[in-house]
Formats: C-alpha cells, sequence, structure tokens
C-alpha cells in the first residue's frame, strides 16, 4: 500500500508531464498549421510540372534523355525520408519498417539496393542494424527550403546519370490530414511520364518549343527531380507535426486518466488514515475509563 | 474561340495567380515574346526577367526568375522558379540586396578575395529588376 505522500508525488510527476505533452501538442499544431499551408501550395506546382513532362515526353520519345529511358535494372537507391525528432507516434517506425521489408525484398529478387536517409531517425535505424547507408542528410525538419531539395537531387542525379544505380525509389509519409499519413514508396527515376489522353494531344495539335524540344527536356526533368524531392519533404514535414499533434494529444489524454485515477487513490488512502486516527483516538479514550 | 486566356502562374512555394487575362508578355529564353487569345501551342524556357499582363485597359507587372511556359489557345501555365507581383516586391530588401551585390563585385574587381563572382552578378540582375518592376506598381 503506497503511502499517502507516494501518491500525491506521482500525481505531481504524471501533472507535470502532462502540461508537458499539452505544450508540444499546442506546438505541433501551430507548426501543422503552416507546413500544410507549404505543402497545399505546392502541390499544385509540382502536378503542372508533372503534365507539362509528361506531355513533352509523350511528343519526344523515352529514349532521348538519360533520366527517361528505362535501362535494364539491377540496382536499385532507396530514398528513404522520416524526421529528424521522435515523439510522433508510430510514423517513423511504419515508415522505417516498410524501407526494410522493401530492401529486404529487392535483394530476395537479385537487386543491389543502396539506401540513402534523410532524416535523424532514419539514419540511426540503419545503423543499428549495420546496414550501410550511401548517403544521409539530417538536421532538414522544421526549415525545409527549395534549395534543400535542389542539393539532394543533384546528388541523386548525378550518380543515377553516372549509372551507380538504375533506379530511384523514394519512400516517404504522404501527409493526408493531421491523423493520417501514407507510407508511399514512388519510383523517381526513371521518370515514368504520365498517360496523356490522346484527344488532348489532337486538342494541342503540333507544339512550338523554344529554343527546342530536347532542350526544354533537359532542364525540364532534372527540374522534376528537385520539385518532387521538394515535395516529399514537405509532405513527410506535415505529416511529422501531424503524427506528433495526434501523439501528444493521445499522451495528454492518457495522463489526464491516469491522475484521475491516482486521486481516487488518494481520496481513499486519505480516507482510511482518517478512519484509522478516529479509531485510535475513540480506542485510547475508552481504555482511560 | 476563345477571346480569353486563362493564366496561372505556379511557384514551389505558392500559387501565385490564377485569372482569366486579355495578353501575356514573358521573357523568353530567346527573347520577350506575347501572347494573345488562340496562340499556337508553344513550349518554352523562360529566364530572369519583368512579365506582364493585362486585363481589359489594365497593364500589371510581375518579376519572374525561370522558369517554363506552356500555351495553349485558351491557356497559359508558367512554373517558375520565383514571381512575384510588383505589388508584393519589398523595395527595402531588393536595395540592400543590390547594395551586397555591388560592394560582393567591387571585391572581386580588387581582386581582394575570391567569391563567386556569378553568383552575385546574378544577385544584383534580380535586385536591379525587382526595383524597376516594383516602380511600376500600379497606385490603386
Amino acid at each position: 500500500m503506497p503511502t499517502l505522500r507516494d501518491i500525491k508525488r506521482r500525481i505531481t510527476s504524471v501533472k507535470s508531464t502532462q502540461q508537458i505533452t499539452k505544450a508540444m501538442k499546442m506546438v505541433a499544431a501551430s507548426k501543422l498549421r503552416r507546413a500544410q499551408d507549404r505543402i497545399f501550395e505546392a502541390r499544385p506546382y509540382a502536378n503542372k510540372m508533372f503534365s507539362v513532362l509528361s506531355s513533352l515526353a509523350v511528343r519526344t520519345g523515352r529514349e532521348e534523355h538519360s533520366l527517361l529511358a528505362k535501362r535494364s535494372r539491377s540496382k536499385i537507391e532507396i530514398l528513404v525520408i522520416t524526421t529528424d525528432r521522435g515523439l510522433c507516434g508510430a510514423l517513423n517506425s511504419n515508415i522505417l519498417k516498410k524501407a526494410y521489408d522493401f530492401n529486404r525484398e529487392k535483394k530476395k529478387d537479385d537487386y543491389e539496393a543502396s539506401i540513402s536517409t534523410i532524416g535523424r531517425k532514419g539514419r540511426d535505424f540503419f545503423r543499428k542494424r549495420n546496414i550501410p547507408m550511401r548517403k544521409t542528410w539530417v538536421g532538414l525538419s522544421g526549415k525545409i527550403t527549395y534549395s534543400n531539395a535542389q542539393e539532394i537531387a543533384r546528388d541523386i542525379v548525378k550518380n543515377y546519370t553516372e549509372e551507380l544505380f538504375d533506379e530511384v525509389c523514394l519512400v516517404y509519409n504522404e501527409f493526408k490530414s493531421a491523423m493520417q499519413q501514407r507510407v508511399i514508396i514512388e519510383k523517381l527515376l526513371p521518370i515514368e511520364p504520365q498517360k496523356v489522353e490522346k484527344e488532348e494531344v489532337i486538342h494541342y495539335g503540333e507544339f512550338i518549343y523554344e529554343p527546342s524540344a530536347s532542350e526544354v527536356l533537359d532542364t525540364l526533368l532534372p527540374k522534376h527531380i528537385e520539385v518532387q524531392i521538394f515535395r516529399a519533404l514537405l509532405e513527410s514535414e506535415a505529416s511529422e507535426q501531424g503524427a506528433r499533434m495526434t501523439a501528444m494529444d493521445n499522451a495528454t489524454r492518457n495522463a489526464k486518466e491516469l491522475i484521475e485515477k491516482l486521486t481516487l487513490q488518494f481520496n481513499k488512502a486519505r480516507q482510511a488514515a482518517i478512519t484509522k486516527e478516529l479509531m485510535e483516538v475513540v480506542g485510547g479514550a475508552e481504555a482511560l475509563k | 474561340m476563345a477571346d480569353k486566356l486563362f493564366l496561372e502562374i505556379v511557384t514551389p512555394y505558392r500559387l501565385v495567380l490564377s485569372e482569366e487575362v486579355d495578353e501575356v508578355v514573358t521573357p523568353g529564353l530567346e527573347g520577350e515574346f506575347g501572347v494573345l487569345p488562340n496562340h499556337t501551342p508553344f513550349l518554352t524556357i523562360l529566364k530572369l526577367g519583368e512579365m506582364s499582363y493585362r486585363i481589359g485597359n489594365e497593364r500589371w507587372f510581375l518579376v519572374l526568375n525561370w522558369g517554363y511556359a506552356e500555351v495553349g489557345p485558351e491557356k497559359v501555365i508558367i512554373l517558375a522558379e520565383g514571381c512575384e507581383r510588383a505589388e508584393e516586391i519589398d523595395i527595402e530588401r531588393a536595395l540592400a540586396a543590390k547594395k551586397r551585390a555591388e560592394e560582393r563585385i567591387a571585391i572581386v574587381e580588387r581582386k581582394a578575395e575570391e567569391i563567386d563572382i556569378e553568383r552575385a552578378r546574378a544577385s544584383l540582375m534580380r535586385a536591379l529588376l525587382r526595383i524597376e518592376v516594383a516602380n511600376k506598381r500600379r497606385t490603386t
């Protein structure tokens, strides 16, 4: 039976934990707002770019550019985007589990797989399992800029054109809502153009390109990779804040429940102590008679 | 036959503009070009420069920093790396950037230090352009 003071001490400790989780929830909520705005602003650009690219790719033929052409695939690069910080529920473990399985699966299919990670959590995960990583980027979350994405994209495109790998897959959390995130495995390279509706092609007729179709494509393709990585970074940022908000909300609620339970226990113990004291007083008075 | 153009300008950070306009003038890589409704399909790289569009008799100006334009008979889609309306330009910041870039170039010219001169020049150009376009803002 814990003493009154023990219970009191626990209540205080749970209360202060609750205060921390509550504050974290608030912070996550306001960061989520910002992250959400950014991803909603960035999506139209990424989508438009992809449709421009696709219509261009359909007209010029795939084999003309190294980033579009299909290669016989044997080496695959897996780029995993995780967060830098924890306390965001199952977000990172979900994504890392998926990436880990994906890696194993590809190895079983006689692929050579290499892994690169963005975010501290991913780096630590693979490091702990002694899985070598080709490259890691950390410290991005919270202050993602387009130039971050550019730097990553440049590295990926360079190694891809040097045939260090023949396919690049991106694993990240897509932001659906504050409550919902979905792990996505997406093929980044070679670029797979969207199917363009035949009607649209006819509707537009012949395109004029300036300077020329292949020159436009040459600059457009690497740009597309940058944009896709940028979008994925923002998606994962928004997911992180959403997941943290939900996780902290749960934690706060659990703390509240725990406090209620402990308070009840405390009151019971107090009551028992009073009863005991009364009995002693009555017993003592009785003995004096 | 379309008599209006649907102009949409998007950057990685936001959707800048989505509006029905009568005419668009943009800085193409091989020279400035204007688009009126029913233009031939056209895809081009855009460079740093001033772009404008017209609704009725009013002309609006923007700064455009590299991108692509897809022109169709009734729409113009511009994917820009950066784009600001004249009304949004922060003149103080542009002036500061101009000064900074000029200082950098001066340092390089004195061969005092190795700095990326191309970058300084590009940033100077951006700043000058911003100032120029900002002066064309509408005072309504």
